[in-house]
């Protein structure tokens, strides 16, 4: 018995004056690693495409972004992998010249010629869903666009 | 047994195990970047547009049919070798190039290509035609846009080595870098006149 009593009186603080220093850590691990995802995808993840000549986006806020792929309601949109979604939710190509001018007007004018459309399609989706966009952007003279890919090495 | 009283436990070497777990995170993890392919589109034409004649021979047309299979300058062709053909086509300099703001820019001199009269006449009237099928998978028809803009890179790549010594890419950086250095602009924009990209996309064949 008298093991037991020794145990519990003797057992000593565990010191914790580092413990701020790991939480901390951690914060600004996750602080800087966490990107913020402004919008829920209500499709599945585009699966990217790969190529080699790929250029970085820069100015993130003048960056707007369309997702085509395979819609996560399978029963309301279907399994074909050519949904587009603008903003939080599925739309379709003739939506495409609203939500460029409603981008634009988060912007200030000066800025608006640098804006960027990133078109982030899944590999299998069809051409000419991305050609039904392409001319709806040339019709608002959204003209500068990226195909959204993941650098492969050669 | 008799136990005797723990000791405190030595908490000196937390902050190295601390350390070790942050730099394993931050080799492992990758930061996501944006990155993509960037085109810059054509803008419309007004209603009256007409397009101009363009010779047979100063186009490289470029099918995509719906089971993403490849029809190079009217016979098929393995993605791979979609570069090399591009090369030649754009680099063959059979002729003179275009008129630019009245002054004529002369036959290429700088071209290494076979001189043919059959292929393009120089490099800024060298058109590239992409035509893909509304099936086309988006993964091949961005294959292809990849592979055409690698051949413009190697292409500018090498002309930047032969005249200033030192790779595009570097060129380019250490222009942006340094925008307001207007004797590496007119180098950038030498090599960026010498080889303009050219590729269009005509509408694509509709099915379904």
């Amino acid at each position: 018995m008298s093991k037991f009593r020794k145990k519990k009186k003797g057992m000593p603080a565990v010191n914790t004056a580092s413990l701020p220093d790991i939480v901390f850590m951690l914060l600004f691990f996750f602080m800087v690693t966490t990107t913020m995802r402004e919008t829920e995808l209500k499709i599945d993840n585009p699966r990217l495409p790969n190529a080699t000549e790929v250029k970085k986006l820069e100015h993130k806020s003048l960056v707007s972004t369309i997702y085509i792929g395979k819609s996560k309601d399978a029963k309301r949109h279907g399994t074909a992998y050519n949904r587009i979604q603008l903003n939080d939710k599925i739309a379709t190509a003739n939506d495409v010249p609203a939500f460029i001018i409603n981008e634009r007007s988060k912007v200030s004018e000066a800025e608006v010629p640098y804006m960027t459309t990133s078109i982030k399609a899944d590999k299998e989706s069809n051409v000419g869903t991305i050609i039904d966009i392409r001319l709806k952007l040339r019709d608002v003279n959204a003209l500068k666009i990226s195909y959204s890919a993941s650098k492969a090495a050669e | 047994m008799a136990r005797r009283e723990n000791p405190e436990i030595n908490a000196g070497s937390m902050a190295d195990i601390a350390f070790l777990l942050l730099i394993f995170f931050l080799v492992t993890t990758t930061m996501n970047v944006d990155s993509g392919v960037s085109k810059k589109l054509s803008e419309k034409p007004p209603e009256d547009y007409v397009p101009p004649i363009i010779k047979e021979k100063n186009i490289f047309e470029v099918n995509i049919n719906r089971n993403n299979e490849l029809l190079v300058e009217g016979s098929r062709m393995d993605i791979d070798e979609l570069k090399d053909a591009a090369i030649a086509f754009i680099d063959n300099g059979g002729g003179e190039g275009k008129i630019d703001e009245g002054e004529p820019t002369g036959p290429c001199n700088y071209c290494k290509g076979e001189r043919s009269i059959k292929s393009s006449d120089h490099p800024n009237k060298a058109i590239i035609s992409v035509q893909s099928d509304r099936g086309t998978e988006y993964g091949t028809y961005l294959k292809v846009q990849n592979e055409l803009i690698r051949a413009y890179s190697d292409l500018r790549n090498m002309l930047s080595k032969e005249r200033y010594g030192i790779p595009f890419p570097e060129l380019e950086d250490s222009y942006k870098d340094d925008r307001a250095n207007l004797e590496l602009k007119k180098k950038v924009e030498d090599i960026k006149t010498s080889y303009p990209e050219i590729i269009s996309d005509s509408e694509p064949t509709s099915s379904n």
